[in-house]
């Protein structure tokens, strides 16, 4: 409770993002360059929001998972079954809003799955989602059967690569999943619930809270966001790849939730955070892309991101803060 | 004692099972070739699967070992062919890089009090950017000591040869079995995994058992990087991508728990075996396509998973704690 009003005054993750932006602009000056063409905004910075909306995406469900004190490791591979289901129906005849609609299903058919096995065989949430990440994979490649569906359905396709009022529809996509997940949340006791789960569920249990229907709610989110990613991935590149369609993203999207400030212990999340912690971490992408680095480089600049954030985080970092502060906040120094 | 033992028995039944249908199927996979390829095949993975064994019990989880076993690939490689190293030396100086590494890691998760989960992460992903930085393609290692190596093997009766690195796990196995069972730290490696405040209450040094796992872990890692480095003759940056699942796998279906405290080190031998099995399985049948490995090793997960819960439901009440195994 002590950082509200820094929090407020300069938001760390905005100041991250600003921090990291002013970086590429100086490595490479036409970074924020936009110019219209054919009816669509082209540039640096677009591309920024284009590319990181699959993790984005993928985050707003994960940033659930987390405040319950769970992970999901599953996305990637459900995104991967869901980019498998829609190519393939589209590739067999039916109409794409058809092949959308089951591939959302399917997204939270293997949501509620990994709900169902948190939620009521009580298992850990890592081990539960380990199954689907290890099976769904396998699972995509038996739709796809072994190959990479390709398809040349319009509207599919444009769920992709089209745009809506200039901007990429995967970016408006995610902002408009974002914004609802959000209200939906807040606006409505179900945050709460969801926080109080993360802290202990056996007292939010006995509080009266049905922990176990919210845990099937929140992990069949997180399917359904994967589910939503997997289709625009698969619309970007006109085809459903199951061995490398969302390959090691699940990590991308804990790590944009992480960064969000969502705490891993479980209780404190923010969505929107989570979501411009994705676009950090597509930012220093695009940058290492730009600057000529080769992409490896990225690993371990990410690598290097996660440990200056579990320092931030840690019990240490706070005890300069702590001395400072003692005479104002004497409570939290525990 | 009995019913602790019980998750082993199911594994190993299992196991049994299922090879005595698949020889029914195919009379040739009871041979001592097949059963010397299953050794040497899974050497790496075994290795990787026995540090993650002690990981697990202490309550704890290894992302980054996969990286490990690519990172040391590369190193070896790097240090053989392009600096003229001798591999023992190499070898020595790969195992000492990740012992650094694990101990690290180990020292962030305890004093910085983050979950294993999202260290070794950031472990992983350095550990793999490293790798790559270092180089980007396949580096072959030609060398003498390697083809002595290579050649070094026991000549089963039926045409089966027990390789070098097929031993090599077996000795690791026996070691870590008894690292588990028979020594004080791996006592305390159970405590920690049972309860981390009663542990360390009870006097177990809980910073240097943490640190001390990952630095296990990390340099098991590394001895399956070399062993991966024999079988293959090179370095890799990209060599044994999502190995840490599959070592992860092998750990749950020999029987210990996630949630720390319970587990075996032979019953991991059994899982390792019953994944190559599932593999053996697949390649003998030939129709089947490499897919229906990962949807099995997904199913049986899934069933071993539900099987620990049925039986500890079932005994917890009678035995809260089975530290002893």
């Amino acid at each position: 409770m002590r950082r509200v009003p820094f929090e407020r005054l300069a938001n760390p993750q905005l100041l991250a993002l600003t921090g990291v932006l002013l970086l590429n602009w100086l490595l490479f000056p036409n970074f924020f360059n936009v110019t219209w063409q054919d009816g669509r905004f082209f540039g640096s910075i677009i591309d920024v929001l284009n590319r990181g909306a699959p993790v984005a995406i993928l985050a707003v469900g994960m940033t659930g998972v987390i405040a319950t004190k769970g992970v999901d490791l599953s996305v990637g591979a459900i995104m991967a079954v869901c980019g498998a289901v829609a190519a393939t129906m589209v590739v067999a005849g039916y109409p794409a809003p058809i092949a959308v609609g089951a591939a959302l299903l399917a997204g939270l058919a293997c949501g509620l799955w990994n709900g169902f096995l948190v939620a009521v065989l009580d298992i850990q949430p890592i081990v539960a989602t380990l199954v689907l990440m290890v099976a769904g994979r396998g699972i995509a490649q038996l739709i796809t059967e072994g190959s990479i569906v390709t398809f040349n359905d319009p509207v599919l396709i444009f769920i992709g690569t089209g745009s809506f009022l200039g901007f990429p529809m995967a970016a408006v996509i995610a902002v408009a999943l974002m914004v609802s997940v959000t209200l939906l949340v807040r606006r409505s006791a179900i945050g709460l619930f969801v926080q109080a789960i993360g802290v202990n569920r056996a007292a939010a249990a006995l509080a009266g809270i049905r922990s176990r229907m919210l845990l099937m709610l929140v992990y069949g989110l997180s399917g359904l966001c994967a589910a939503i990613a997997g289709i625009v991935v698969a619309a970007d590149i006109r085809g459903a790849d199951a061995n490398n369609s969302g390959l090691w993203l699940e990590l991308d999207a804990i790590l944009a939730v992480v960064i969000g400030g969502t705490s891993l212990l479980g209780g404190r999340f923010s969505i929107p955070m989570a979501v411009v912690g994705a676009l950090i971490i597509q930012a220093m992408n695009t940058g290492i892309l730009v600057s000529g680095f080769p992409p490896e480089f990225n690993l371990v600049v990410k690598a290097g991101m996660i440990i200056l954030i579990l320092l931030i985080q840690s019990p240490y970092a706070a005890l300069p803060f702590r001395r400072r502060l003692v005479t104002t906040s004497k409570a939290t120094a525990k | 004692m009995k019913r602790s033992l019980r998750p082993l028995a199911a594994t190993a039944v299992i196991f049994f099972i299922a090879y005595a249908l698949s020889v029914l199927q195919f009379p040739n996979m009871l041979s001592t070739r097949v059963l010397g390829n299953f050794l040497t095949d899974n050497a790496f993975l075994g290795i990787t699967a026995v540090g993650m064994t002690f990981v697990i019990i202490s309550g704890g989880i290894d992302l980054s070992v996969g990286a490990v076993i690519g990172f040391t690939g590369v190193l070896i490689a790097v240090l053989v062919s392009w600096l003229g190293f001798h591999p023992l030396a190499a070898f020595a100086i790969a195992l000492g890089v990740a012992g650094l590494f694990g101990a690290a890691m180990g020292v962030t998760i305890h004093y910085l009090q983050v979950p294993s989960f999202i260290v070794t992460l950031a472990g992983m992903f350095l550990a793999r950017g490293g790798a790559s930085i270092i180089t980007q393609d396949s580096v072959p290692i030609r060398h003498e000591f390697y083809d002595t190596l290579g050649d070094l093997m026991i000549r089963l009766p039926g045409g089966g040869r027990m390789s070098f690195i097929g031993m090599l796990m077996i000795v690791v196995f026996l070691g870590g079995a008894l690292l588990a069972h028979r020594t004080k730290f791996g006592s305390y490696v159970y405590a920690l995994g049972g309860n981390p405040v009663s542990a360390s209450l009870m006097g177990v040094p809980v910073a240097q058992t943490t640190v001390q796992i990952y630095m296990l872990s990390s340099m098991l890692a590394a001895l399956a990087g070399i062993v991966f480095s024999l079988y293959t003759s090179a370095g890799y940056p990209l060599a044994a991508v999502g190995v840490e699942l599959d070592a992860i796998s092998a750990v749950v279906i020999g029987g210990t728990l996630l949630t720390g405290g319970y587990g075996f080190v032979l019953g991991t031998f059994v899982g390792v075996m019953l994944l190559g099995l599932v593999q053996t399985y697949i390649i003998f049948d030939g129709t089947l396509s490499s897919w229906w490995t990962k949807i099995v090793i997904g199913v049986l997960l899934f069933m071993f998973i539900v099987l620990q819960r049925v039986i500890f439901a079932a005994s917890a009440p009678a035995e809260k704690s089975p530290e002893k195994a």
